[in-house]
């Protein structure tokens, strides 16, 4: 058995490790920050500061005035909270219909749904593209939401979660003369509130992320996502705006964060969920 | 429940058929709960597919009349040494980070999870705070930080006395820089799988074991590893996927480059398709992209079956 002494010693080995790691982890957030109140001959200046020598607020005031901030809050805010509940909506009614009932095909229709999760979505964006110009979705919302409404993993997770409800509690319903869609309404879905929190911070946090998907399809300005306005202030060699970038990836990350630090224990067990049980 | 109905009935009265057909109208609520899956996936996942396909056969602009062109673009995949080197940057940055990225997530779930140390909410949470980012905020921020005269990871490695490295510049590094990012934003995702995984995995044994005079090195080596097995592997086909699907990390930090160093399959084929407009070629390479990624997966499962 180990000695006090070394014991002190794998404590504090651990703890630099953490300590390290945790400094990694941090030091990008800082860094964005810091930049972003920075004036453009500071940002590379040397030796780089952490406290801006003449912190300005001019890179936030710029993305306001100058490029639409709000209006591209108001579209990445619009995308995410309608392919969220849309989806919540779709793959709650979707586990439960797999969950909780017995219908011919049922195997054969449940492995098609998994086998769905394999396609990576992206090397679809040609043929899918060409589809969305068809429906003239082309510089609108609807790519970003309607397509991934009712994701495999979704029904995946639900019918996992939904399984585990006693049937009484839906038999009863039904003698009360509850319609189908009633009792999924007002019995199943408060009994999952819990998990579609959990579901719901994961579709959210997808949505809000996205470039691709706004790259390929958000043309105007006025319809950007954060995401896309991000990018759009690098101009490529020597046109970057480093410091409005900056302050609009801060604004990008204070949703999410109030979010994840609101609903960590949720946030987590979504993430987890899926990877454990599948 | 449907057994039951159908011994309510003389046997004689329902042909087979007609058997199937009420059960099917008995449960149209189930039909009508599950068909939003599939309706949208016959519009927006087999519709493209199969477009998809027929595309890969033609020269397509885009725009205008499509081209048949037979097997010429299949061809051309042959010679496109842009797209191998793509699959070639998947391979390397794959064995760039996903071991590293592996061992520590392992590493650090088994020492948050021992009660060691003091703080497991805080070091979890600074640890997993980076995967909630977009990548694009990230990208870009790391671009400032990897900056190759006054960034500071350089100006830092000067204070210790050591040469600036050339982050973005060079091929090697360039692979490196983008592998730190992918480290940044994905340690915590996996370290949070590896911690659920670790509940799984009662306490005893490894306590036992070091009661037995194993070190804990050992201990870590020659029980948690073996038993967390199922979860590895879970992280490394996701990874797998993921290395071979990156694109907002590339576009931001290196933007494929230096000399396609770090250009992956998906840069590749957003490049063909919306930088110069071949569709049919596109196409092509998405779908030998398709099936190379697909046979790799299930190399990587057979493999894992017979270890086992």
């Amino acid at each position: 058995m180990s000695s006090p002494g070394k014991k002190n010693l794998t404590d504090i080995v651990l703890y630099t490790v953490l300590i390290l790691i945790s400094i990694f982890m941090i030091l990008p957030f800082v860094w964005m920050l810091s930049t972003s109140f920075k004036l453009p001959e500071d940002i590379f200046g040397y030796p780089p500061r952490l406290i801006p020598q003449n912190p300005i607020l001019s890179n936030y005031t710029f993305i306001f005035q100058e490029k639409a901030l709000l209006r591209i809050l108001f579209n990445t805010i619009v995308i995410a909270l309608g392919s969220t509940l849309l989806s919540l909506f779709f793959t709650t009614l979707g586990g439960y219909g797999f969950a909780k009932f017995a219908f011919p095909s049922k195997k054969t229709l449940f492995a098609i749904l998994l086998a769905t999760m394999i396609i990576p979505g992206a090397v679809m964006m040609v043929p899918t593209f060409v589809i969305m110009r068809e429906f003239g979705w082309v510089d609108k919302f609807w790519p970003l939401i309607i397509p991934g409404a009712a994701n495999a993993f979704g029904i995946f997770f639900f019918r996992q979660y939904i399984s585990t409800i006693n049937d009484e509690l839906m038999d009863a319903a039904r003698m009360d003369g509850a319609s189908e869609f009633g009792i999924f309404w007002r019995i199943i879905l408060p009994i999952i509130s819990p998990g579609m929190v959990s579901l719901g911070l994961i579709f959210f946090m997808g949505s809000w992320n996205n470039y691709l998907g706004p790259l390929i399809y958000l043309k105007s300005p006025e319809n950007w996502t954060i995401t896309v306005a991000i990018n759009a202030l690098n101009g490529g060699a020597g046109l970057t705006y480093w410091g409005p970038q900056m302050a609009m990836s801060v604004i990008s990350l204070i949703p999410l964060l109030i979010v994840f630090l609101v609903f960590q224990r949720q946030f987590v067990e979504g993430i987890t969920a899926g990877a454990i049980k599948g | 429940m449907v057994r039951a109905e159908k011994r309510k009935l003389p046997d004689a009265f329902i042909s087979p058929a007609s058997s199937l057909w009420h059960r099917i109208k008995k449960a149209r609520w189930a039909y009508t709960f599950i068909s939003p899956f599939y309706i949208l996936f016959a519009i927006f996942g087999l519709y493209p597919m199969v477009l998809s396909l027929y595309l890969s056969f033609t020269r397509w602009k885009g725009v205008g009349p499509m081209e048949f062109a037979g097997l010429i673009n299949f061809g051309l995949i042959l010679k496109d040494k842009v797209f191998w080197q793509s699959m070639e940057n998947g391979v390397i940055l794959f064995f760039l980070y996903v071991p590293v990225m592996l061992f520590l997530a392992l590493a650090l779930a088994v020492i948050l999870n021992s009660g060691r140390v003091k703080g497991f909410r805080l070091f979890r949470t600074l640890i997993f705070l980076p995967f909630i980012t977009n990548m694009v905020a990230a990208g870009f921020t790391f671009q400032i930080l990897l900056e190759k005269q006054n960034g500071l990871f350089n100006v830092l490695l000067g204070y210790l006395g050591l040469p600036g490295i050339p982050w973005l510049e060079n091929v090697w590094w360039a692979r490196i820089s983008l592998s730190l990012l992918i480290i940044w934003a994905w340690l915590g995702y996996n370290m949070v799988i590896m911690l659920a995984g670790l509940q799984t995995i009662p306490r005893d044994l490894t306590e036992a074991a070091q009661v037995d005079g194993a070190s804990p090195v050992q201990a870590f080596f020659n029980i948690t590893v073996p038993l967390m097995r199922p979860v590895i592997l879970f992280c490394m086909i996701t990874s797998t996927i993921g290395s071979f699907g990156l694109f907002t990390e590339v576009s931001t930090l290196t933007r494929g480059g230096p000399v396609n160093a770090t250009i992956t399959p998906l840069i590749r084929i957003y490049g063909l398709a919306f930088g110069s407009y071949q569709f049919g070629y596109a196409s092509a390479v998405a779908y030998t992209f398709f099936i190379l990624i697909f046979v790799l997966t299930i190399i990587q499962f057979r493999l894992n079956r017979e270890q086992e």
